[in-house]
């Protein structure tokens, strides 16, 4: 009861400094602050500042972020400080009013130091809490959650007094939960709720403040603050497993996206295509070229280059497909390492003849609005592009299903899979299936590229760094099952996310790889492995 | 008894290709000290040195050509166990450097005195002992075969999937070695050696010396691997290579034979490697690239698998080439012909040079023993597995 009694003794006497601000009796403070200012030592700077912003004068506000910037300017003769303005004008910081007739000749900036822009930050924190705009009280409530300034008490008391913003409302309680704790003259009590309001907010800044408090903070307090420090880095553990798990689900989109197409050859036609990481890279220099004459011809159109990219990207990357087949693939049937070492020699032409046309350098692929930004889930950050490629990847899966499950073609591809010979004595034209599922496999890649675009740099070597992750993709899931490449995909993406905070990201690939060839060993055709005579082929 | 299995080894073909490679082994050296410069014979130490690391190659290309012409184990990453070997060698040079590093730390190389590693690491321990050292450099390599090999041919991992998996290790063994705290030089590699056994390493003599030794080691693997591949054991090596199922159904331990030969394959590779750094003067873990396995791969396939000759004329010709068009304003159209050259040799010349060849001199006997009756093409059996 104590303490509420004394906040409102307190919240009176704030607002009635508040009300003061700008009238006669702190008029004096100020004006000697403005003195300070042109002593031109740092230690007198420091004192102005903390004078400006007790003094409640209006133009404080004017006067430090003029100083922060190094706009303030004080001329040592007529022992005056004025203020350049954004527009060039030079105002007298006394009464902000432009100054008449000519600048004093003797003008120089103010000088500031770190230590200079701590105090900085610290005032005007306390000071533009009361600022109109919500954003800014928000950023000033952070402030003086960070600075801990005392001084900042009794204007955090008016602005939660007459705070509607809920969110900045919170901020401010926080803030004022900080300057407690951290204050001398706070009695136990208040502390404790102070802390309790710091465990609520539960960030790395409530971390890093509760395990920093002064020495003579009382030992209930501490104990209080240990607790909230352990349910604070519990939360944060959870938070963080949240946060990796997502970077994995996104890394793994990114490798079902390549992988797939990897998966739909080796399955139906049992060719390794080492070429397939430049069908990516095809993909994105698609992308390229489409955002560069959208660019050129029609810039309003730029929102929509993805969308436009998707089908060229397709058809490129799906022609350019079909054409390996016939001219070289299907003269190699039966033959799988032969064709592996041939689709090598393609991808090395594919890349030089890019590098060649295009320039070795990366290249630059815009994102449209739609795709950039971020949005937060808690104590996660979730950006749109990663968001979009998940949704885009799951609906390429989801077509890729039905196309094999509903349409003519699919299930003429599924009978030449499961039983080559059979499926030629019933009738099945296999030679044209291949091709056909070759240009879906590259048409596939070629979508993947649209996608890499916009995470990755789009150069040359694109392709080059997917290909063993997609490899490595299609053995772990196993071959002929596209439900095996998606759990394939998200598990090494969310595995590689998961060890990457132990061993490092390089580490973490190694294990990773590693993990992959002992796995090899325990089940040879991978996790979705299929069975019978099929297998053997 | 191993004179006798030598000698049969040994047709008129190999002991031809022997008595070139000893003819070279003596020519380029001498063409290079006895010489002065102005003369038109004269060799260049240039010259001397890329020749060698040709040699080195053609012992790698020898490697491959064992496991991937005779047990058809298509390995992507046979420049794992090179690298290895020259890291092991690596490893010798630097600590031969001793005190005439720029840090002139009498222990740590350079790199470690630059990354402030207190002392040396246990596993450089005893590479400052040549003989240590050459060990090593068979012994890293093969048992890391044999691990590999152990878990892999246990488990019948075969074809295409083998070969990602060795893709995948060589890919690790790059990552791992591009770390600055795994302690062999990360990114930059070992560099900047001084001497050989006290010779110094960039001095004529020595490099001609080393060509002699790469020459030798190229003839000893040949002959090695021809005796392997002429015995009973080769020959079930060719048997698992054609129907590996059925050959474990007359009662061979198939996995036994590919693990012994692949182990054998790849203290080979490690030699190759041991011998190229010294002459190129620089091992980095851009040498694990799986680009690099892959590309030695095409070396057989040009000469031609199973021909063991044709490995080392196909290292020797691709390389070549690759020093040929990399040097001059052809350099950016070098990755078209290598591309090319993987497409057109599966596609056109899937026996390789020497293979082809081969292939004809057969066909035209066959013919003579028809007593020149009748003239059209005897019916081929397609090469296909009986599987």
């Amino acid at each position: 009861m104590a303490a509420l009694y004394g906040r409102v003794i307190a919240l009176v006497f704030a607002i009635g400094l508040f009300l003061a601000g700008g009238f006669g009796a702190k008029a004096e403070t100020y004006d000697e602050a403005l003195t300070k200012f042109t002593a031109d030592s740092f230690a007198d700077t420091d004192e102005a500042i903390g004078g400006a912003a007790r003094s409640g004068n209006p133009l404080a506000v004017q006067v430090i972020e003029a100083l922060q910037d190094g706009r303030l300017l004080f001329s040592t003769a007529e022992k005056k400080v004025y203020i350049r303005d954004e527009a060039g004008t030079l105002l007298d910081a006394a009464n902000g009013s432009p100054i008449a007739g000519s600048e004093p000749s003797d003008l120089q900036p103010v000088r500031i130091n770190n230590r200079l822009r701590r105090s900085i930050d610290a005032a005007l924190g306390g000071l533009t809490l009361l600022a109109p705009d919500p954003g800014r009280r928000f950023e000033a409530a952070n402030a003086v959650f960070k600075s801990k300034d005392a001084n900042a008490l009794p204007t955090l008391e008016a602005a939660i007094a007459k705070e509607t913003d809920p969110a900045v409302k919170t901020a401010l309680i926080e803030a004022r939960a900080a300057v407690v704790l951290f204050g001398p003259n706070a009695d136990e009590a208040d502390k404790l709720d102070a802390v309790a309001v710091i465990r609520e907010r539960g960030n790395q800044e409530a971390l890093a403040l509760l395990s920093s408090l002064p020495p003579d903070t009382p030992a209930p307090v501490m104990r209080a603050a240990r607790d909230a420090v352990t349910s604070i880095q519990n939360q944060l553990a959870i938070w963080g497993a949240l946060q990796n798990a997502w970077y994995g689900l996104s890394l793994g989109s990114v490798l079902l996206l390549a992988a797939i197409g990897l998966a739909i050859t080796f399955g139906v036609m049992g060719v390794i295509n080492m070429a397939h990481g430049e069908m990516v890279m095809l993909g994105a220099y698609t992308t390229y070229v489409v955002q560069e004459v959208i660019r050129a011809k029609n810039p309003a159109l730029f929102g929509y280059s993805l969308a436009i990219a998707l089908p060229l990207a397709f058809a490129v990357a799906g022609l350019v497909g079909i054409l390996i087949e016939q001219g070289i693939i299907r003269f190699l049937y039966g033959r799988p390492l032969e064709t592996l070492l041939a689709t090598w020699g393609l991808s090395l032409i594919l890349q030089q003849a890019v590098r060649t046309a295009f320039g070795p350098t990366n290249k630059d692929v815009g994102t449209p609005s739609w795709m950039s930004g971020a949005f937060d889930v808690g104590q996660i950050t979730i950006t749109y592009n990663r968001l979009w490629i998940i949704v885009f990847t799951l609906l390429v899966f989801v077509g890729l299903l039905a196309l094999l499950r509903f349409t003519r073609f699919g299930l003429e591809m599924r009978a030449v899979t499961q039983n080559r010979a059979m499926a030629a004595s019933m009738g099945i034209r296999t030679s044209r299936i291949d091709a056909l599922t070759f240009g879906l496999g590259s048409g596939i890649a070629g979508l993947a590229g649209v996608a890499l675009s916009q995470i990755d740099n789009v150069s040359p070597n694109l392709g080059q760094g997917y290909i063993i992750d997609s490899f490595m993709v299609v053995v772990f899931g196993g071959v002929g099952n596209l439900w095996g490449t998606l759990v394939g995909a998200f598990t090494l993406g969310i595995a590689n996310k998961f060890l990457e905070p132990y061993a490092g990201a390089v580490l973490g690939k190694i294990a990773i790889l590693v993990l992959i060839i002992l796995f090899i060993q325990k089940r040879p055709r991978g996790l979705f492995a299929l069975r019978g005579r099929a297998a053997e082929a | 008894m191993i004179s006798g299995l030598v000698f049969r080894a040994l047709d008129r073909g190999a002991i031809a290709f022997l008595a070139t490679l000893a003819a070279v082994a003596v020519l380029v050296p001498l063409l290079n000290l006895a010489l002065p410069p102005t003369s038109p014979f004269y060799l260049s130490s240039y010259f001397v040195a890329l020749f060698g690391k040709y040699l080195s190659y053609a012992l790698l290309a020898l490697a491959i050509d064992l496991i991937w012409g005779y047990c058809g184990i298509l390995s992507l990453g046979h420049g794992a166990f090179f690298a290895l070997g020259g890291y092991a060698m690596g490893m010798y040079l630097m600590r031969q450097i001793g005190t005439r590093g720029v840090y002139a730390h009498p222990s740590l190389p350079d790199f470690m005195v630059f990354l402030n590693w207190p002392e040396l690491p246990v596993y450089w321990y005893g590479f400052q002992h040549f003989a240590y050292a050459a060990f090593m450099v068979v012994f890293v390599p093969g048992l890391l075969a044999f691990v590999f090999g152990w878990f892999a041919f246990r488990s019948r991992v075969t074809g295409v999937y083998l070969s990602i998996i060795t893709q995948a290790l060589t890919f690790a063994l790059m990552l791992s070695f591009f770390r600055n705290n795994f302690g062999f030089g990360g990114n930059n590699g070992l560099t900047d050696f001084k001497d050989i056994l006290g010779f110094n390493v960039q001095a004529p003599a020595t490099r001609a010396a080393l060509f002699v030794i790469s020459a030798l080691a190229l003839m000893l693997g040949f002959v090695i691997s021809r005796v392997v591949v002429s015995s009973k054991f080769g020959k079930v090596l060719v048997a698992i290579r054609d129907a590996e199922a059925r050959t474990r159904f007359l009662g061979y331990r198939v996995e036994a034979y590919k693990l012994l030969v692949f182990t054998l394959s790849a203290c080979m590779a490690g030699v190759a490697g041991a011998l190229y750094v010294p002459q190129v003067g620089i091992i980095n873990p851009s040498e694990f690239s799986p680009a690099n396995s892959i590309e030695a791969v095409i070396w057989v396939a040009v000469g031609g698998r199973g021909t063991l000759t044709g490995a080392v004329l196909g290292a020797v010709l691709v390389n070549y080439g690759k020093t040929y068009f990399t040097s001059g304003v052809l350099a950016p159209y070098w990755l078209f012909v290598l591309g090319g050259l993987f497409v057109a040799v599966t596609l056109l010349l899937p026996r390789g040079i020497v293979g082809t060849i081969h292939h004809w001199s057969h066909e035209i006997r066959a013919r003579r023993e028809l007593n020149g009756g009748d003239a059209s093409p005897m019916p081929q059996a397609a090469p296909r597995p009986a599987e």
